[in-house]
């Protein structure tokens, strides 16, 4: 009964799925894989990716030299070890041909071997810039457009050297990219480091014990790195404890266009440091900007911006192959080529396949309309090589 | 002088938020013998109870007073579905319901208000900082979750020890079967017990929302902590609860405000700062082991 039932069936359906299969296989979509957060408190940073990632793959009309693509969303839950797995089913299963996305430095460290030495598929991260994959850690399937973690607070404590200020607070998450942001500043900021604390990452987010601390160290400017959700916090609580306008507040990645709707005016005055800003005078910014705005009615981040970029870069890599993305090492060479136009402006490819980049100083202010948005007010360095570059043995 | 009042007051209002935890669940451990992991679903429920609230009425007071009775019958409808059944059975059998519970609560949250998290802001008038001494400003909200929690951590030692119900919840606590033979109501009794702790837990949640923020989960990390202020104080006491928490409190805060401070005179400053961090959450632990040591069944505890 059992041959009489699965037999025949079994023989059919292995026939049928053979037919139909070849001819799918000859115009295969490109595939991208993006492991994002998109869900918990900082579910708002993943959206704001993917829907720069839409945006980019809509600016393109859905095709990469000539072939269609398509992007897969995964959602690593804010944890290493499940970003670790979304990384291995969409290397594995999926087969993407490339891998994007990677807030978090701790899920991006967890992912790395497993999709760029087992899968050898090329990941570019589209924020995470952990100082060990920069340096002796560097690797042929890795790109990346954004940054290493040290150069934005690098750019920030320089800025704070030339402006004069003598002593200086620095707060950061216990986390790969907390260590590395907190090494940054103090590369370039040569005054008094009048202390520094670590908290717990990522459940902390009371923080009333170090706020104290900082009361009583009186320090002429805080350093603080808390992203997304604990921005939110760290300034409403900075504010709560009276030290708002007391001690200037100077920060990374702690107020940007997805936080600004919860931080309203108590971001307002405070700089900070980035490689892009939304008002960056070239076109490619201009009609990313506001084609985002059109569609969401808010301002895109940086976050977004670097999504956007990472789908850009690769559709150029395809676009000099014509679709053909069979060969690894060329498709290597294409991207090092770094031939597209980034919303950032200039951009080329470091030997680690860091970018070398401009930093600006932004500052929070209200546009035209009311709404709160972040302006450039200074160039804090150009074209800038991150530290661990020559570490790499990459050429 | 001044550093070290602020710290202590930040101690004592991170202990007294988790005194309320602990409150609920000791009782439900001691009286009914549950193993309650669900315990931190309830704080995250009266922090999203709360945000809904506060938005409709449009004041915090008065959304946080709704927010009580609400979780109030939560509470009891949870014991009565769920917990009742769990009485009888062993502590692995609670622990794998209570734990079905938690998944439970935290995808009823991503249904109803969506995965983001909210925030509930500060009440306006307490929106500032007060000098508790010339030259030391703490802030007015702060300062007002410790005299809430102070007058609450009052009103339940009151309802313990003076109030008949107390009586019964005290003796519950020592010898359950010996009040249900001598023919107290014990499901009303459980019942109201348990709304009790879920009404503490909201509380909690609701007045740690505006520091930190709403999100799914957030009573998980915090459970841990409880079950350790509960196993320090002794499994059903108010009173150990109480002193655990406080000490719990101070603890984390000594771990944060000082131990860099004294690490830093034999560690580099970089090695002090990451280092601190990691060795005040062992603290807890540590203070817990020693307490198991010296006194097994906790420093309130009743010797069986």
């Amino acid at each position: 009964m059992k041959i009489k039932l699965f037999g025949p069936a079994t023989i059919a359906a292995a026939a049928t799925l053979a037919m139909v299969s070849l001819p799918v296989m000859a115009q295969s979509p490109i595939k991208i894989g993006f492991v994002t957060t998109l869900s918990g408190s900082q579910a708002a940073i993943g959206e704001d990716m993917r829907r720069s990632a839409d945006l980019a793959k809509e600016h393109l009309g859905g095709k990469m030299g000539g072939k269609p693509f398509e992007i897969i969303y995964e959602d690593d839950t804010f944890k290493p070890d499940v970003g670790k797995q979304k990384s291995e089913k969409l290397v594995q299963q999926d087969k993407v041909n490339f891998i994007t996305g990677y807030i978090w430095s701790n899920v991006l460290l967890a992912s790395l071997k497993t999709v760029t030495d087992e899968g050898d598929t090329i990941l570019v991260s589209a924020n995470a810039g952990p100082s060990q994959i920069a340096g002796d850690l560097c690797n042929k399937n890795f790109f990346s457009t954004s940054w290493q973690n040290d150069q934005t607070p690098m750019a920030m404590g320089e800025y704070l050297q030339k402006k004069g200020v003598k002593s200086l607070y620095l707060m950061a998450p216990n986390y790969a990219a907390g260590k590395d942001m907190m090494a940054g500043v103090k590369r370039t900021f040569k005054g008094q480091i009048a202390g520094e604390d670590y908290t717990k990452w990522p459940d902390q987010l009371d923080f009333s014990a170090e706020l104290a601390k900082i009361r009583a160290a009186k320090p002429e400017g805080v350093f603080i790195f808390y992203p997304g959700a604990h921005g939110v916090q760290f300034l409403t609580q900075y504010s709560q404890a009276g030290l708002k306008g007391q001690i200037p507040l100077y920060q990374v990645f702690s107020v940007d266009a997805i936080t600004l709707p919860q931080q309203k005016d108590l971001a307002l005055g405070i700089l900070g440091a980035q490689e892009w800003v939304n008002d960056l005078p070239n076109d490619q910014n201009k009609r990313f900007v506001a084609d985002f705005k059109k569609k969401h009615g808010t301002y895109p981040s940086f976050y977004g911006a670097q999504s956007y970029d990472a789908i850009m870069l690769m559709a150029s890599a395809a676009e000099a192959l014509k679709g053909d993305l069979s060969s690894k090492d060329k498709v290597r060479a294409e991207m090092k080529k770094a031939n597209f136009k980034s919303v950032r402006g200039d951009f080329k490819f470091g030997n680690n396949n860091f970018p070398i980049e401009n930093f600006y100083i932004q500052d929070t202010v209200k546009d035209a309309a009311g709404m709160l948005t972040l302006k450039t007010v200074a160039t804090a360095m150009t074209a800038a090589v991150d530290p661990y570059a020559s570490k790499c043995p990459m050429k | 002088m001044e550093y070290l009042l602020l710290q202590i007051l930040n101690g004592v209002q991170l202990g007294l938020l988790m005194f309320l935890l602990a409150a609920g669940l000791t009782l439900t451990f001691g009286i009914m013998d549950l193993v309650n992991l669900a315990h931190g679903s309830l704080y995250m429920m009266g922090a999203y109870i709360a945000w809904t609230l506060i938005a409709w009425t449009d004041s915090f007071v008065m959304g946080a007073l709704l927010t009580l009775p609400a979780t109030f019958l939560l509470g009891v409808v949870v014991e009565r579905v769920v917990a009742r059944r769990l009485y009888a059975r062993d502590h692995l059998d609670q622990v794998l319901a209570t734990f079905g519970l938690i998944l439970f609560f935290n995808e009823l949250v991503r249904v109803i208000w969506g995965p983001a998290g909210k925030s509930i802001a500060v009440p306006k008038f307490l929106a500032h900082t007060i000098e508790i001494m010339p030259g030391a400003p703490y802030p007015a909200y702060r300062f007002a979750i410790i005299l809430v929690g102070a007058a609450v951590a009052l009103l339940l030692a009151w309802l313990v020890t003076r109030t008949r119900v107390g009586m019964l919840i005290r003796a519950g606590a020592s010898n359950r079967r010996m009040i249900a033979a001598l023919g107290v109501n014990i499901e009303l009794l459980f019942s109201l017990v348990f709304g009790l702790g879920a009404v503490f837990a909201a509380l909690a949640g609701l007045m740690a929302a505006p520091l930190t923020s709403v999100k799914i989960g957030m009573g998980d990390d915090i459970l841990i902590l409880t079950f350790v202020i509960i196993v320090i104080g002794g499994i059903g006491s108010i009173k150990g609860a109480f002193v655990a928490a406080m000490l719990v409190g101070q603890i984390d805060i000594i771990g944060r405000a000082f131990l860099p401070d004294m690490l830093k005179t034999f560690l580099s400053p970089s090695a002090a700062a990451s280092a601190a961090p990691s060795i005040s959450q062992v603290l807890v632990y540590v203070l817990m082991a020693g307490v198991l040591i010296w006194r097994p069944t906790g420093l309130f505890g009743q010797k069986n």
